[in-house]
């Protein structure tokens, strides 16, 4: 009798560890057959290039206008806080620091991942409950290279661009604010900028962002490749894959950090 | 070198505790078409997953052309896949591709056929399924649901196949549009002289197609003969299933 109970309670509380640990080794699988069918050919170049336009073109205008207030904001913050003393410099190379190292990285794949991981998940778990990728099966083409492939090179080349355009929008930001709100002189300002400059800010940055991209498009396309029971799966679907990519980026963008900044 | 083009013996799937294919043999002969008939849910789709290495079974053995398909490499798979078709039944057209793209598919993809031969192509065939020309530019979702099996069955008799596969063709369709269906898959299965395989619960429809009709029921194959045979039979569980009466032996899991 006891034991039958206690048997009952370890079935119950096992059951989430199970299906977690079976969740850990699905999304394994799953890398592991997308990194290779990556590097595989038959290469779809057309998908990829219309991937790149979509993820990184049309991403354009969220992503500067994040920047763009991203930078302002710290600008003006920073003034606040430390303005006293060298304001010019400070409030630069705060601007230049923080725009570069984090918020340019981190809010624009935020904003991506909203985007883009949303309408991955939504558009392959629609082919998945509506059999197309069964079809694509039965018409010898391998649904990795046509579906996950593209995505994910897409993904890791074109959010380091995105980032690197999102750096320089960021940065004019803090400058509009530092100029022509809190007075500086525009040449000080952008003296201070460049005197700043550092190669390995714009590295982690950049570094950050291909990482960002691979969890955007990974997260994109394995929560819609599993989704499964109609219209509500593909929902709960788009749903996981920006919710999960979100979270990873944050984790992710600490580990990073630590990597190149902790000594 | 037999006649048959796909053995299937011990077939075995179960999902879960749910068994649905418990031990099935089935022989398909060379260029005639075979029909599943079988209530909902018996494991008629799972049968076709199954041989088209969609589904992995959990035991049982499939041969086409006396060669072993179960467990096969990807790779070793999409060469199968080239010389079958199927139609699905949802259609499952490429929303994001036009109508003639949907068609061409495996001549672009895999016979690497260049693009303007692909589209004479794929309107030839579609001239065949009885679609004019000029909804070749189309999007799927901009024709109508007997038009889209249409081009279903256009995409999958393009790569002319030695295997045709037919998804419940002519559910959610009109009598008569049914029976359209009927006659574009008799015309292209014997003009491919292709072996057929149908699964359906439409007995109007297996009436028709069908050179030899086999019933599933219970992960089995129950009975299996010709049309006339099923008619002059007095199999139980076949007599209820195609006069279709809710008293009799199969009894209906709610």
């Amino acid at each position: 009798m006891l034991l039958h109970a206690i048997e009952k309670f370890l079935r119950r509380q096992g059951k989430p560890l199970v299906k977690f640990v079976t969740r850990i080794g699905e999304l394994s699988i799953f890398i592991a057959q997308s990194l290779y069918h990556s590097v595989t050919p038959p290469f779809y170049g057309r998908l990829l290039f219309k991937q790149m336009i979509d993820i990184g073109f049309y991403s354009l205008p969220v992503v500067g206008l994040t920047t763009i207030f991203a930078g302002m904001v710290i600008a003006l913050q920073s003034y606040s806080g430390f303005a006293s003393f060298g304001a010019e410099s400070t409030v630069a190379s705060v601007v230049l620091i923080s725009v570069t190292r984090e918020l340019a990285p981190v809010l624009s794949a935020l904003m991506v991942a909203g985007r883009i991981g949303a309408a991955m998940a939504a558009e392959i778990g629609t082919m998945r409950v509506t059999e197309q990728i069964d079809a694509l099966v039965t018409l010898s083409t391998n649904p990795f290279k046509y579906l996950v492939a593209p995505r994910l090179i897409a993904g890791v080349l074109v959010l380091p661009i995105l980032v690197l355009i999102g750096d320089v929008i960021g940065i004019f930001g803090g400058y509009v604010v530092g100029v022509y709100k809190l007075g500086f002189n525009p040449a000080n300002y952008v003296n201070a900028t460049l005197q700043e400059l550092q190669a390995l800010d714009i590295t982690t940055g950049v570094v950050k962002a291909a990482v960002f991209g691979f969890i955007i498009s990974l997260m994109g396309c394995y929560n819609g490749y599993k989704s499964k029971g109609g219209a509500q799966g593909v929902g709960t679907a788009t749903t996981n894959a920006v919710v999960s990519a979100s979270i990873l980026i944050l984790i992710f963008n600490y580990i990073i950090t630590e990597v190149f900044f902790s000594k | 070198m037999s006649d048959t083009k796909i053995k299937i013996s011990g077939l075995k799937k179960a999902f879960g505790k749910k068994v649905v294919l418990d031990g099935l043999d089935l022989d398909i002969r060379k260029g005639e078409s075979l029909v599943v008939i079988g209530g909902s849910g018996t494991g008629k789709s799972v049968l076709i997953k199954c041989i088209q290495g969609l589904l992995q079974p959990d035991a049982g053995s499939i041969l086409i052309d006396d060669q072993e398909v179960v467990g096969l490499k990807e790779s070793e798979k999409e060469e199968m896949h080239s010389k079958m078709g199927m139609l699905f039944q949802g259609g499952a057209l490429f929303d994001s591709l036009s109508v003639w793209e949907n068609v061409a598919f495996g001549l672009l993809e895999n016979q690497k056929m260049n693009k303007k031969q692909a589209k004479n192509e794929a309107i030839r065939v579609l001239r065949q399924v009885g679609l004019a020309p000029d909804v070749a530019d189309l999007s799927p979702s901009e024709l109508s649901g007997g038009m889209q099996k249409r081009v279903g069955l256009a995409r999958a008799i393009a790569t002319r196949p030695e295997i045709i596969f037919f998804d419940e063709p002519t559910t959610g369709l009109d009598p008569i549009m049914a029976d359209v269906i009927n006659d574009l898959i008799i015309e292209s299965v014997k003009g491919l002289g292709a072996t057929a395989l149908t699964i359906t619960h439409d007995m109007a429809s297996a009436r028709k197609i069908a050179d030899r009709i086999a019933m599933l029921y219970k992960g089995k194959i129950i009975w299996q003969g010709t049309v006339k045979e099923m008619d002059k039979t007095t199999d139980p569980y076949v007599c209820q299933f195609i006069n279709g009466c809710s008293q009799g032996p199969i009894k209906v899991e709610v």
